[in-house]
């Protein structure tokens, strides 16, 4: 299928399937019921899913294959976000041309970033990603505010041009759309005590991350994935066997600085404004984390990590006391006190800590990450079912 | 006028006097061997050969073109391939994938960006992977890990790698350093076979004499940066000069 082998075809296929089914699994739970608050199916929360997914996966290229560990990959999204802002801004609330400056408008600033980081390997190499990202962060934030407008971030105004929009008349700001269809509008599925929210938004990022997974496939599956894997493994051989290293991780950073910038893009998307805070090394360590999380070098991996942490992110920091409280409420007074301030640091405003340890947990005993560890557990299934046929075939002789 | 041709080459590491007016020239479709004492500055003269050092003085022509300043990946797309004393391989990739990748370099050159074509539809590179994987005797094992195979297998391995790439001129630095017997011969015989059927020349730095002998038609002597002699094996062996400096009391 698509030119990819079957192993592949069906690996997509199962992302395409999950990210289209999204709204329904990711809310397993009755509305009304307790546990309604582990719901992640609303637009907001998988929207965040799928663009950190790209962002994620367009890292991975870079760091999975090459080897070279970027820390500043979050300037990236940051100029894509602040493009497609402009984008809104000046020429047109739909969203297609936005998109393309932004993923344009950071491929450029990798292209800069990148011929002057990759002169340098390893650790220096992660240094200077780092303080480039740190410089464009602080030039966002105040010396570059007629462009950034600073530490209040870019927001859409009602007397922006918008040359190729028809005049706004309504008072109210204008909302992003693709040719009239708004990102923003929705629609309801209820059934029984269930509510599935469907959202256009979501469906655009949600399209926007296959074909970003679609090509990130091909790029592992091809020559220059093959160059980019070797260039992990051995430089030196490489050198002497008649190949340039550096034009090949140069075009890995550049693709995989255009791929953050169509997720900043994405971002401004649905919510049209960008803020320098995009751009800051947390966020950059951030993406780091997922792509470790899911499996370094594999192909769902950084889109699994994506989920999870935004999971965490979003749902786990939202168990306060109160919620606590009401959950071991049929608890005696002193259990029920003494159980919520134990797990009282690792959920709400504590999220970090949890996720600290899984990271540690996964680094330590899954290298290989989420991915690794669906590995051992298929592999666990397939053994046992082989010693069960083989036990069946001993068997049937004798029956 | 030999394909090598090294004149008047110095090198200097602060005090150290590596190199001193080293001249050689290596001759077209010939095995020849450098040989010389620990220290004699075999390496730092291989070194300057495929643009890792480059000389403080002198020229290194090869082909009648200067190789001095060029990067090792230019070196090696003029035609000069380097064998490594210890196997520098993809060891992350497979045997297969280590074969296709010196393909890919001689046909599309330094740097050629196919970032969405499948890999194994490139019919020509797969054949010619494949062809090299069954000269070098390797075909069974095209899809194992090339770092779990034998130090043997490996530079098995890198010798064909590099003759993937139908080089004018084969480096071999120490290729049978550290290896068992057995393996050393295999090594013998391979590289014996190589100078016999192909329309190379062969440069081999080494220690053993075993192997100078049994494959060498030119040597040269090296000892304290500065060529002895440069003769035929026979005459090697019984020169005076070099059983003092460097074959000692084993000769």
């Amino acid at each position: 299928m698509f030119g990819l082998n079957k192993k592949d075809s069906a690996l997509l296929l199962l992302v395409a399937i999950l990210t289209m089914l999204a709204p329904f699994i990711l809310n397993p739970f009755p509305s009304d019921s307790g546990l309604a608050q582990f719901n992640a199916g609303y637009p907001d929360l998988m929207q965040r899913f799928v663009i950190f997914g790209i962002f994620a996966i367009g890292f991975n290229i870079l760091f999975g294959l090459t080897g070279y560990l970027s820390f500043g990959h979050a300037a990236f999204l940051g100029v894509g976000s602040y493009s497609a802002v402009w984008m809104f801004k000046l020429l047109s609330m739909n969203i297609i041309p936005a998109i393309v400056l932004s993923v344009a408008i950071a491929g450029l600033f990798a292209l800069v970033i990148g011929y002057v980081s990759l002169r340098r390997t390893g650790i220096y190499f992660s240094i200077l990603t780092l303080a480039f990202a740190q410089m464009s962060f602080a030039l966002a934030y105040s010396v570059l505010t007629p462009i950034t407008n600073g530490e209040t971030g870019l927001q859409l105004s009602l007397d922006d041009p918008r040359i190729l929009d028809s005049a706004n008349t309504s008072g109210s700001l204008p909302v992003t759309s693709l040719f009239g269809l708004e990102m923003r509008s929705s629609f309801d599925l209820v059934v029984g005590p269930w509510s599935f929210t469907f959202s256009v938004g979501y469906y655009i990022c949600a399209i926007a991350m296959l074909l970003a997974f679609y090509l990130s496939i091909r790029i592992f599956r091809s020559p220059f994935g093959m160059m980019l894997r070797a260039i992990k493994s051995n430089q030196q051989r490489l050198n002497y066997t008649g190949l340039n290293p550096k034009p090949y991780t140069l075009a890995a950073f550049v693709i995989s600085g255009m791929y953050a910038g169509l997720a900043g893009g994405l971002l401004a998307s649905m919510d049209p404004l960008a803020g320098a805070e995009r751009m800051q090394w947390t966020a950059s360590g951030e993406v780091v984390l997922m792509t470790i999380l899911g499996g370094v070098g594999t192909l769902i991996g950084p889109v699994l990590g994506a989920g999870l942490i935004k999971y965490f992110e979003n749902i786990f920091s939202k168990i306060n006391d109160t919620v606590l409280h009401g959950w071991f409420g049929i608890l005696p007074d002193g259990i029920e006190d003494f159980l919520v301030s134990i797990i009282h640091p690792f959920v709400g405003k504590g999220w970090h800590l949890t996720l600290g340890i899984i990271f540690m947990l996964v680094v330590t005993f899954l290298p290989g990450g989420l991915v690794e560890g669906g590995q051992r557990i298929a592999r666990l299934f397939r053994s046992k079912k082989k010693t069960d046929g083989a036990d069946a075939a001993k068997t049937e002789p004798a029956e | 006028m030999g394909i090598l041709e090294v004149k008047g080459v110095n090198k200097r590491f602060g005090g150290l006097q590596a190199l001193g007016d080293v001249n050689l020239s290596v001759k077209e479709n010939s095995v020849h061997a450098i040989i010389g004492p620990n220290g004699a500055g075999k390496s730092t003269l291989l070194n300057c050969l495929v643009g890792k050092l480059i000389p403080d003085t002198g020229s290194v022509m090869f082909d009648g073109q200067s190789v001095l300043g060029r990067k090792p990946h230019e070196i090696n797309q003029m035609g000069i391939s380097r064998v490594f004393q210890t196997p520098e391989i993809f060891g992350d990739l497979t045997v297969m994938e280590n074969m296709m990748i010196p393909c890919f370099a001689s046909r599309d050159g330094a740097f050629r960006m196919h970032a969405v074509e499948n890999m194994m539809a490139e019919k020509d590179i797969v054949e010619r992977a494949e062809k090299m994987l069954e000269d070098m005797n390797m075909a069974d094992k095209r899809h194992m890990h090339s770092a779990s195979m034998s130090r043997g297998d490996k530079r098995r391995l890198e010798i064909g790698m590099c003759l993937a790439q139908e080089p004018k001129l084969l480096l071999l630095d120490e290729p049978t350093a550290g290896m068992a017997r057995a393996d050393t011969n295999n090594t013998i015989d391979l590289l014996k076979q190589i100078s016999d059927e192909r329309d190379i020349t062969i440069a081999i730095i080494e220690h053993d004499m075993h192997v100078v002998f049994s494959l060498a038609n030119r040597i040269t002597v090296l000892a304290q940066g500065t060529p002895l002699v440069e003769d035929d094996p026979e005459n090697i062996k019984g020169n005076p000069k070099v059983r003092e400096a460097y074959l000692g009391e084993t000769a």
